[in-house]
């Protein structure tokens, strides 16, 4: 797409809304079938956006004409890969998550001889940085170790190399301080003319992996398991299938952190946790 | 009789509400002037900042109806009023809301536009759109895909906006929309869902 006017990535007019969804279920049929990533179980609201943003960008006009791309040429599926799963985040987003966190969970993390976390959904790593750096600082990043998984190799591809753009360093540091961070951020990186590049140290106890919530297995069990903002992509029935999989991922009193706009209220896990910080969604299993 | 009722107050599924600048005065009169049983389910993004929190307890000191932040899968409920929180957009599924953090449209998140494009799609013909005072152009493609998808358009008259900027977009956009002012917009929500005499809703 040309730069200028952004085109709000919408259906056509005079795409019948029954039309849409058949060929949306074919695409998506045909993409697990061939492939075997499983997008069949997405939200269908934010899902439809972002197909029409990438047959947009891929200068097609319709999901038929996506469908034959992709089924075709790998490539064009890697590509559409990235658009249907990345999700940008920010270092320290929401503050008051890793204030609630410092406050609430660390406490309990000191009592432990070694820690397992799981960052599911990491996408390109700022969260998992921005954890490294809170649990460096409370001295217990030694005895951690995080599992930081996405189900796009892309993006840990980007967080595996730890650089961000330096322009967002700003509002990373007010973020940082606002959640509790006591040093000055800037010990964390070193501006370089593509970017802030983060200490390389802060992953020295971090394995980015490839996992896809959808259809692979839990693969351990951890005393926290975070993943924010990633479950609000997926229907009810998918997030009640991967709750079902954190659940059975975590011992008694194993810590589970969601976003801040999402709840387990709509969900057939709501009684299997108890809120520990009902605002910042920290919550932690009781049966 | 009550056959007739009961279509007319399913006639309407969702009221979506943009509104921006000027925001916080318009809504508190707004919702003043609807009663306390109205019975569709109302859903508002108002830009905010992202740390503006205190929207939803303001506004419930201005109304009977159950005002609340939307959360992730959170189901309509009718009658309430349900805010985009800040930072995300807002989308609507099949009876309930789904968050989405993709990029700001028009530099909005919430944007109004994404709101109003899937709750058009979701419902067609069910859904009242209204986009009200604002200093942006946001809600007004938005609404022509609701008029589009035969849904009822409604923006306030910008003489009475105190930013006429956004709906003067929008009624460009949507010349057949029905312009008022907030008082007639109360009146006309009270009219689309009230079950009084057959055929009385245009």
């Amino acid at each position: 797409m040309k730069a200028g006017k952004i085109a709000l990535p919408d259906t056509p007019s005079g795409y019948g809304s029954d039309l849409e969804r058949i060929e949306v279920d074919l695409l998506l049929e045909g993409i697990y079938r061939q492939y075997g990533y499983d997008f069949r179980s997405y939200a269908f609201s934010s899902l439809k956006r972002r197909l029409w943003k990438h047959i947009q960008a891929e200068g097609l006009h319709s999901i038929s004409e996506l469908q034959g791309r992709v089924l075709h040429d790998p490539v064009a599926l890697q590509r559409l890969l990235l658009d249907l799963s990345i999700s940008v985040s920010t270092m320290f987003r929401d503050p008051g998550f890793y204030q609630a966190f410092r406050e609430k969970v660390v406490p309990l993390l000191r009592t432990y001889p070694f820690i397992r976390i799981w960052h599911a959904g990491c996408s390109t790593g700022e969260e998992v940085y921005s954890m490294a750096i809170l649990l460096e600082e409370e001295n217990l990043y030694e005895r951690t170790r995080i599992y930081a998984t996405d189900i796009n190799d892309v993006v840990l591809q980007k967080a595996r190399a730890g650089i961000f753009p330096l322009e967002r360093m700003q509002e990373y540091t007010d973020n940082y301080l606002r959640s509790g961070g006591g040093r000055a951020f800037s010990e964390y990186y070193t501006a370089r003319y593509d970017g802030a590049l983060f200490n390389p140290g802060l992953t020295r106890n971090v394995v980015f992996s490839q996992h896809n919530l959808v259809t692979d297995r839990s693969f351990a069990e951890f005393n926290v398991i975070l993943c924010r903002n990633v479950m609000i992509y997926f229907d009810r029935a998918l997030q009640n299938r991967v709750l079902r999989l954190f659940h059975d991922s975590m011992p008694m009193y194993g810590i589970l952190a969601l976003g801040n706009k999402e709840s387990l209220r709509f969900t057939e896990y709501e009684n299997c946790f108890e809120a520990i910080d009902p605002r910042e969604r920290i919550y932690r299993r009781v049966r | 009789m009550s056959a007739v009722r009961e279509e007319l107050r399913v006639r309407y599924e969702l009221v979506v509400i943009g509104i921006s600048a000027g925001g916080l005065v318009a809504l508190c009169e707004l919702f003043r002037l609807l009663r306390p049983d109205f019975p569709i389910a109302i859903a508002v993004v108002q830009h905010r900042s992202r740390n503006s929190t205190a929207l939803a307890s303001v506004l419930q000191d201005c109304t009977r109806l159950q005002v609340c932040d939307v959360e992730d899968k959170m189901p309509f409920s009718p009658g309430a009023v349900h805010l985009a929180p800040p930072d995300y957009h807002t989308l609507v599924d099949d009876g309930f809301f789904s968050l989405s953090l993709d990029a700001p449209v028009t530099y909005s998140r919430p944007s109004i536009d994404v709101l109003f494009e899937s709750a058009a799609d979701q419902f067609g013909p069910k859904l009242v759109g209204i986009v009200m005072t604002g200093a942006n152009r946001d809600g007004a493609r938005g609404l022509r895909r609701i008029a589009d998808a035969g849904g009822r358009a409604i923006v306030q008259d910008p003489a009475t906006a105190e930013v006429p900027v956004m709906p003067t977009a929008a009624i460009a956009l949507v010349p057949e929309a029905v312009v008022l002012p907030i008082s007639g917009i109360a009146a006309h929500l009270g009219s689309l869902a009230t079950p009084l005499q057959r055929g009385g809703v245009p």
